[in-house]
């Protein structure tokens, strides 16, 4: 796995000119496990989306992300009564690959099934999905970031909703992804989880706050900081100037 | 014949519509058609190509429309289609009234197979077969955009070109099939199936298969009753599909209400 860096330059997204990205600028070294914290509408999901090339910048740019990235959407709203076999699912993995015609190898198959089999699923392959819980179907959706087996890997809000043992399994997949050399980036709201588990802190609220090794960034200061910037609303902004 | 070839051709295009919710798009389509039909006949008369020139490009403007439309004004996809099928119905209505009488508006409406000739059966054919091979091309990023839209843009796979083009084959069949079912009928045959299919298998494919069969059974019933009850084309099949979708409801293995009412012991396990 060849480690890859993702490069920040000043970058601004917003919904409707309201920034929620504004004015990060920073990198996330090649190979490093980083989470991102803050407040809710603190604009890390829209982070993680543009690193995903999904939202357009505003101002700024993103570099080294361009197809290198494997996103997993929060909480997804999909269909989960969609009548589509678990394999089929995680075969979407290798898109990148297989494109829209060309017939997927034997050795894909294989693929699917390792990646079953490693979130825990295995000898689900033949089953509807909207025969699985909540917590299979994160399993799921992570067996196809397994296959799509990209370089930087995003996270948002990946343990959300699960139960210790599912949360714990998936951790395991993250850690061994952070050992390949991936470079990992998981939005979490687990303070604890964080401390134990990620080296590397970004802490947003709109604006950066603080980002870093993760004791350096998740002290009092900051986190009252980031729950200040996050509260303020101004409701007649000028354009911004900076 | 023709109505067979669209039996084999619609339906499958209904399923990937009811996934993405889209019900009422096909709905929309159809009367979106109508302006296009009429505006041909106001210029041609009772011509096919020009009725089928018209509706065909009335149609792709509505099915862009309503896209465009509910992106520009944030959401709200299904008002804006409600909003665009009552207009494009009156101007249907009203165009075609301008220069034909009841019966040519009622046979544009609802179909009569003894309209249909040599013409029209080749356009039927013609659009079944363009949409098999359509959808056997497009099926694996059609099926990925209906389930993770978010991922096929994650991936770069194009999923608003792929439905776009999904949405002219829905438009190609509904015209093919106005001939002989009427606009306002032809989505019958496209949808009823469709939802009647989701009670008999849990898989895409069975799913598809279903369809296809209920279709071809009421296009079958649904002439020999227009035949022999003297009553219009369009209302007779989409009745007998109805008619296999009341069916499916009541017996369905898949959510079906009989299956319901038989409550099984639940398993062991």
């Amino acid at each position: 796995m060849s480690p890859a860096e993702i490069r920040l330059a000043d970058l601004t997204v917003s919904h409707q000119r309201r920034p929620a990205v504004h004015h990060l600028s920073g990198r996330f070294a090649p190979g490093s496990l980083t989470a991102v914290v803050g407040p809710n509408g603190a604009g890390k999901s829209t982070l993680l989306r543009a690193l995903a090339g999904l939202h357009r910048p505003d101002a700024g740019r993103i570099e080294g992300a361009a197809g290198q990235v494997a996103l997993l959407p929060q909480g997804t709203a999909l269909d989960r009564a969609f009548p589509l076999a678990c394999r089929d699912v995680v075969l979407f993995g290798l898109w990148a690959e297989t494109g829209a015609f060309r017939v997927i190898p034997r050795a894909g198959l294989d693929r699917a099934e390792a990646a079953l089999e490693a979130v825990g699923l295995g000898g689900f392959a033949r089953r509807p999905v909207g025969s699985l819980s909540a917590g299979q179907f994160q399993r799921l959706l992570f067996a196809r970031l397994l296959l799509q087996d990209a370089p930087v890997i995003l996270l948002d809000e990946p343990f959300n909703a699960l139960d210790a043992r599912t949360a714990a399994e998936l951790l395991a997949l993250v850690k061994r992804w952070h050992g390949e050399g991936r470079t990992v980036v998981a939005v979490l709201h687990d303070l604890d989880l964080v401390r134990r588990d990620f080296p590397e802190t970004l802490l947003i609220a709109r604006d950066p706050i603080a980002w870093g090794p993760t004791g350096e960034v998740l002290t009092a200061p900051n986190r009252l900081r980031a729950r200040m910037m996050a509260e303020a609303w101004a409701e007649q902004a000028e354009a911004c100037a900076a | 014949m023709g109505c067979l070839a669209l039996s084999v051709a619609a339906p499958p295009l209904g399923l990937f519509l009811m996934l993405r919710r889209m019900s009422l798009t096909a709905d929309v389509l159809a009367h979106g058609i109508l302006p296009g039909v009429a505006a041909g006949f106001l210029l041609a008369g009772l011509s096919l190509p020009a009725m089928a020139a018209g509706g065909l490009v009335a149609g792709l403007l509505v099915a862009l429309g309503a896209g465009a439309l509910s992106r520009a004004t944030g959401g709200r996809e299904d008002a804006s289609l409600a909003a665009l099928y009552l207009v494009a119905l009156a101007a249907g209505v009203a165009m075609v009234s301008l220069r034909g009488g009841a019966v040519e508006l009622t046979n544009l409406l609802f179909g009569s197979v003894l309209g249909v000739d040599d013409g029209a059966l080749l356009l039927m054919a013609g659009a079944a077969t363009l949409t098999l091979a359509g959808l056997a091309l497009a099926w694996r990023p059609l099926v990925l955009e209906c389930f993770d839209p978010g991922f096929a843009q994650a991936v770069g796979a194009r999923g608003a070109l792929w439905h776009l083009g999904f949405l002219a084959l829905v438009v190609l069949n509904l015209l093919a099939a106005f001939q002989a079912l009427g606009t306002l009928m032809a989505v019958g045959l496209m949808m009823l199936p469709a939802i009647a299919a989701r009670h008999w298998s849990r898989t895409l494919g069975g799913m598809t298969y279903a369809a296809v069969g209920i279709a071809a059974l009421a296009s079958f019933g649904g002439l020999l009753l227009s035949f022999h009850a003297d009553l219009p084309a369009g209302p007779a099949v989409v009745l007998c599909a109805g008619l296999g979708w009341a069916v499916s409801v009541l017996l369905g293995p898949v959510d079906g209400l009989a299956a319901r009412l038989l409550r099984r012991r639940h398993l062991s396990g």
